[in-house]
């Protein structure tokens, strides 16, 4: 195994062969106490979800509030611009004629939820990232193709070079690397 | 054991019936022998002569649109064909059309993925490519009509202007640009959404020093996190939820350009689904006409298999059909309003100058589909290639005959006129034709034309929890017994 110097670890990075493999590995890590985890994977895992008890996204909520407020703001525009900035008396209608307005509100809040989901999505990944310690270990690149990596931080109370290298290489990992930071 | 035998027969009935539809990914595919063959096409060093020749003829159609946009920025929009009582002709029946065959791509990624047809998955990513430079396409039609485009900005945006002017909110040419400036904006997020894994994926399998830096940072870090992955399957069917009821608003919003004013033939109710039937009637014959050959070039005839050809054969009978009553109801509401100018416009339809055009679309959109009955017209590629090639025909002929024959008569005789394209109108809208093919060149170069990371997740691999296979509708007991 490659050894990095102790005080520079990121973690140590446990390869495996199939999705179940990695759920099964998360799943016993969480139990033996590790928290600073994250899984790595080339397809989505729903499984992932509740073997790391990932927290659920606030990203819904988000966009519920991007689609109000681009509504909001459509109607407003169109009120604004027909009423007050620029009126024009059409045969004595109402100025707001709100009915009129609606199209462009939907499409307003629309377009408010699509950049919330879009924009809040990569915000909370904290994405575009460059640089990421995992990306220093050479097996990696497997994990936009076929293959699923564990990852226990070297930040982790729990975490010990050597007995969380042996608990890794008894979940019937490929191969258990240590992530330089 | 007397009690099973219904159900047992039903059972197989049901697996006789399973083993004549084609799967939607062939057997056999792993997560590296799907990973390599969609992105060999991107990352392959030799690019094949049949590219070069396709995309060849789509430059030189682009660089007709070049020089049509030149003459008419130089000359104006007299270069057209269209004058009064005409004034709308070509531009809105192409942006019509075009928007139309977009539409598809969105009910493929949006609407499919929600109703979780997993078919749309070897689909849905270059459909949404056609959706954006369809609407590329569309665009150009109404800002290159106003003549200035350059002042087309303060005539369609709102803006604090140094005029004071603002918009008409209650025009639905206002509502049109909302709406489509909003459908091209979520089309490309959704689009470039989709693609981030699979850029990832090419940033790591690419040999070139420039590739993988390219796709590097096009890929933004990505690196397939559980956590990224939780938020990411959110947006995404947020964004397909979003989407939804977006693509419908579409073209009922272009639908309203007619449905609003009060000109025989269009100011009817039916329009804005009969709109969007069409559009997507239109859509799934553009992906028909673009998937059958790529699929064929290179060799994704296990990715992009019959159950697709099938499934998107019956999409467009069912939606064809729905257009085909759109034409019926138009012509018994002609009928049944007892309005004289309601019954001269379908008559003048149905026996004018333009009658041809009229029955022509009669005989693709309501005559001809009705082929796709058959199995072995669906089972037919190069027939389908052909009847998918009509169907857009169809569709441009009957904004054609909406727009031209309802302008060029309708309530007072003495302002009566025909109206005849100009040479540059058709090269306009070859030209379109041609941006539209030399994106998707490019696109299939440069891009994966499959979503990658999403026919990972149907190849059996994937699952975490391999299961025994239950038939469906049958009884646990059953399924012991078997295994017994």
């Amino acid at each position: 195994m490659e050894r990095v110097a102790a005080h520079a670890l990121y973690g140590l990075m446990a390869e495996f062969d199939t999705p179940a493999g990695l759920v099964d590995a998360a799943t016993k890590a969480r139990l033996a106490g590790y928290r600073k985890m994250d899984a790595y994977s080339p397809i989505p895992i729903e499984e992932l979800n509740e073997a790391l008890d990932l927290e659920r996204t606030r990203l819904p909520l988000l966009v519920l509030i991007g689609g109000i407020l681009g509504g909001i703001g459509g109607f407003s525009l169109a009120s604004w611009a027909s009423a007050v900035a620029y009126p024009m008396n059409v045969g004595g209608r109402p100025l707001v004629s709100w009915p009129q307005f609606i199209p462009v509100t939907f499409e307003t809040t629309v377009l408010g939820a699509a950049l919330t989901a879009f924009l809040g999505m990569w915000a909370l990944n904290k994405l575009p990232q460059p640089y990421h310690p995992v990306f220093n270990v050479d097996a990696f690149t497997r994990a936009t193709t076929d293959r699923f990596f564990l990852v226990i931080e070297a930040s982790d109370p729990r975490f010990d070079r050597t007995s969380t290298a042996q608990f890794l290489e008894n979940l019937h990992a490929v191969g258990v690397t240590e992530v330089a930071p | 054991m007397a009690p099973d035998q219904p159900d047992r027969s039903s059972a197989s009935a049901e697996a006789a019936l399973l083993a004549r539809t084609p799967a939607v990914i062939a057997p056999g595919h792993t997560f590296t022998s799907v990973t390599d063959t969609i992105s060999h096409v991107v990352l392959s060093k030799r690019t094949p002569l049949g590219w070069f020749l396709g995309f060849a003829v789509a430059f030189g159609l682009l660089m007709v649109l070049n020089v049509t946009i030149g003459k008419l920025l130089l000359t104006g929009i007299g270069i057209w064909g269209n004058n009064v009582p005409v004034g709308w002709a070509f531009d809105i029946i192409n942006f019509v059309w075009w928007i139309g065959i977009g539409h598809a791509g969105t009910l493929i990624s949006a609407i499919l993925l929600l109703f979780r047809q997993q078919w749309r998955t070897s689909i849905n990513r270059f459909a949404e490519a056609m959706t954006l430079f369809a609407v590329a396409c569309a665009a150009m039609f109404p800002l290159l009509h106003t003549g200035r485009p350059w002042l087309a900005v303060y005539w369609l945006f709102p803006y604090p202007n140094v005029m004071g002017l603002w918009p008409q909110f209650r025009s639905p040419l206002i509502w049109d640009v909302f709406a489509v400036s909003t459908y091209g904006t979520v089309s490309a997020l959704f689009w470039y959404q989709g693609l981030v894994p699979d850029l990832a994926t090419l940033r790591d399998h690419a040999k070139s020093r420039f590739a993988r830096r390219l796709y590097g940072m096009l890929a933004l870090g990505w690196r397939g996190s559980a956590k990224h992955w939780q938020r990411y399957e959110t947006a995404y069917l947020l964004m397909a939820g979003i989407s939804t009821p977006l693509v419908l608003s579409v073209h009922s919003v272009v639908s309203f350009d007619f449905a609003v004013s009060n000109l025989p033939g269009w100011h009817a109710t039916i329009f804005p689904p009969y709109f969007v039937a069409g559009a997507i009637y239109s859509g799934f014959a553009m992906v028909m006409t673009l998937a059958i050959p790529l699929r064929k070039f290179y060799g994704l005839e296990d990715f992009i298999t019959m159950r697709h050809i099938h499934n998107m054969t019956k999409v467009m009978l069912v939606t064809g059909m729905i257009v085909a009553y759109g034409y019926a109801n138009e012509a018994f509401f002609a009928w049944y309003s007892a309005n004289p100018y309601e019954e001269y416009m379908m008559y003048n339809r149905m026996t004018g100058p333009y009658a041809v055009f009229y029955w022509s679309l009669i005989a693709i959109n309501v005559v001809m589909i009705q082929l796709f009955w058959f199995r072995s017209v669906r089972d037919n590629l190069p027939l389908l290639f052909v009847l998918s090639l009509f169907v857009n025909v169809g569709m441009w002929l009957e904004r054609f005959i909406i727009i031209a024959t309802s302008l060029h008569r309708d309530f007072l005789p003495s302002s009566w006129a025909m109206y005849y394209p100009t040479a540059w109108d058709f090269s306009m809208f070859a030209g379109t034709i041609g941006l539209f093919l030399a994106l998707f060149f490019l696109f299939i170069r440069f891009l994966p034309a499959i979503a990658i990371f999403e026919m990972r997740t149907i190849v059996p691999e994937a699952k975490v929890n391999p299961t025994p296979h239950h038939p469906p509708g049958g009884d646990p007991g059953r399924v012991a017994e078997q295994h017994g």
